[in-house]
């Protein structure tokens, strides 16, 4: 009869079930249900699709006439500070961990290999959607430079923003995305250089992914096998700080 | 809907087993799997409560419909929690989806569709759509042998929900899923869009909420201890004609 009783209460009054929910929410074995939802999502979508999927790519005439910037406008440390009003001529992305070839790159450097330019629809995990014409340089090939070492299983992208607390922004992505053709590091957004608000001077672009894989202020990559003892070891700050999944896809 | 049940039911044949356990059980999921996609949905839809046409849609572009969040009383959870509203949805969602699959499947094989479902000759013509209006419109609900088949306005609600509304609320919200799109680019196209996709999942949305509210009311009207309790134990009793309540 329970089931006739929480029917009554929803026609009643929803509040005293949400707040049900609530509880059960907070229930360590019923979270870790509700957690691992990502999981199948994530072995589903990549049942479905090529290694190499690519996300949909747009025509000129259907670019957002303003790309909306989220997360942090701009970074406001003294050390970006300092980056930024010199152009980012001192600039080094730095690329290390578990490769057998770590690398500092500057703009120039990162500007000499192969590009890509790709129009895009970049959704927020908010719900809104902004299309841009992105410009940058495909991952792979550095991974490639840098020559990735056996059991490099992610790859984390960390960041300029200090997001309080001295904790930087962070997001990571498996191999599966690091190597897939669409993935960049772009320096230039609707052919200008990229603007602080978007992530200058370089950001990741991880196109089947929502918006918050997409780090922006890159300024160090790092191969590693496990996301353990990386900040929350969620593998991103918003996965550590909001709970938000790591498989963004969906 | 079948027919009289077995032998000792037979010799009290007012009582006849209406709903199979599948449609039982589908039902009592997707009250459940429902109210949590709804309740997490307008979580979800709350951190961007702006709705658009198109493939793109943010803050400096066009909304069609620009609301203030939903309260608290209504969200899942009951506080603004995005990453929670998220878990919720997309841990029923895909429960929802298949049990769905699972049903539709069932309902064509298994003969549910074309024997209680499909329209029978003669039941569209203006006339008899009309009666049938006016009957339901005065509260007259059909007793006897009447009773055990649905009338033309629900077939017709039931094929639009189980058949139109609910993969529709499927299919859309699969195509804001940026993974999707790369496995399945036809659904963003179907659509038109993803912020398309995203309204018309929003609407979809509201079209289920009428359709609860009044089928709860007519669940309040027909008898609700007899309709629910055919639904749970399937045993439905017949209503009695006028004859034989005169009787």
């Amino acid at each position: 009869m329970s089931l006739i009783l929480d029917r009554r209460t929803l026609v009643l009054g929803a509040a005293a079930t949400l707040a049900g929910c609530d509880r059960l929410a907070k229930n360590e074995a019923f979270r870790e249900v509700l957690f691992s939802a990502e999981n199948f999502h994530k072995w589903a979508q990549r049942s479905l699709m090529a290694r190499n999927a690519l996300a949909h790519e747009f025509r000129p005439d259907q670019i957002s006439p303003f790309f909306r910037p989220n997360g942090t406008a701009n970074p406001n440390t003294p050390e970006y500070k300092a980056l930024w009003r010199n152009g980012f001529a001192d600039w080094r992305l730095r690329i290390g961990g578990l490769v057998e070839r770590p690398l500092a790159l500057s703009l120039a450097d990162l500007r000499a290999f192969p590009h890509r330019e790709q129009i895009t629809r970049h959704d927020c995990v908010e719900g809104w959607s902004a299309i841009g014409k992105w410009r940058g340089v495909v991952l792979n090939q550095i991974l490639d430079a840098a020559r990735l070492r056996d059991g490099a299983r992610y790859i984390v992208f960390r960041c300029a923003d200090d997001m309080g607390g001295g904790q930087g922004y962070y997001e990571s992505i498996d191999l599966t995305d690091a190597f897939h053709p669409q993935t960049i590091l772009a320096f230039a957004l609707n052919d200008q250089p990229l603007r602080v608000a978007n992530g200058a001077p370089l950001r990741l672009r991880v196109e089947r992914q929502l918006g918050y894989k997409h780090a922006k202020y890159l300024m160090q990559i790092e191969a590693v096998a496990t996301m353990d003892g990386i900040g929350g070891g969620k593998g991103g700050y918003w996965e550590d700080h909001a709970g938000y999944d790591w498989y963004a896809g969906i | 809907m079948d027919g009289p049940l077995s032998d000792r039911e037979q010799a009290t044949p007012r009582l006849v087993l209406r709903h199979k356990w599948p449609t039982r059980l589908w039902h009592w999921l997707n009250a459940l799997l429902l109210y949590v996609l709804f309740t997490s949905g307008l979580g979800i839809f709350n951190a961007h409560p702006r709705l658009y046409w198109g493939q793109y849609g943010a803050n400096f572009d066009h909304p069609w419909l620009e609301l203030e969040r939903f309260g608290r009383w209504i969200t899942l959870p009951a506080h603004y929690n995005l990453a929670m509203s998220r878990h919720w949805h997309l841990t029923a969602a895909p429960i929802f989806a298949f049990a769905l699959l699972f049903y539709m499947l069932w309902s064509l094989l298994g003969r549910h569709l074309a024997r209680d479902l499909a329209f029978r000759r003669g039941e569209l013509a203006p006339g008899h759509v009309w009666q049938d209006i006016r009957d339901h419109a005065r509260l007259r609900f059909p007793t006897g042998e009447a009773a055990l088949h649905y009338n033309v306005l629900q077939k017709a609600s039931y094929i639009g929900v189980i058949f139109l509304a609910l993969p529709l609320i499927v299919l859309t919200g699969l195509t804001m899923s940026p993974g999707m799109n790369a496995a399945w680019p036809w659904l963003v196209e179907l659509f038109g869009g993803r912020q398309s996709a995203r309204s018309i999942h929003f609407i979809t949305a509201f079209a289920l909420l009428a359709f609860f509210l009044v089928h709860i009311l007519m669940v309040l009207l027909a008898g609700p201890g007899n309709e629910i309790r055919s639904m749970i134990s399937g045993r439905y009793r017949i209503p009695e004609t006028h004859a034989e309540k005169g009787r």
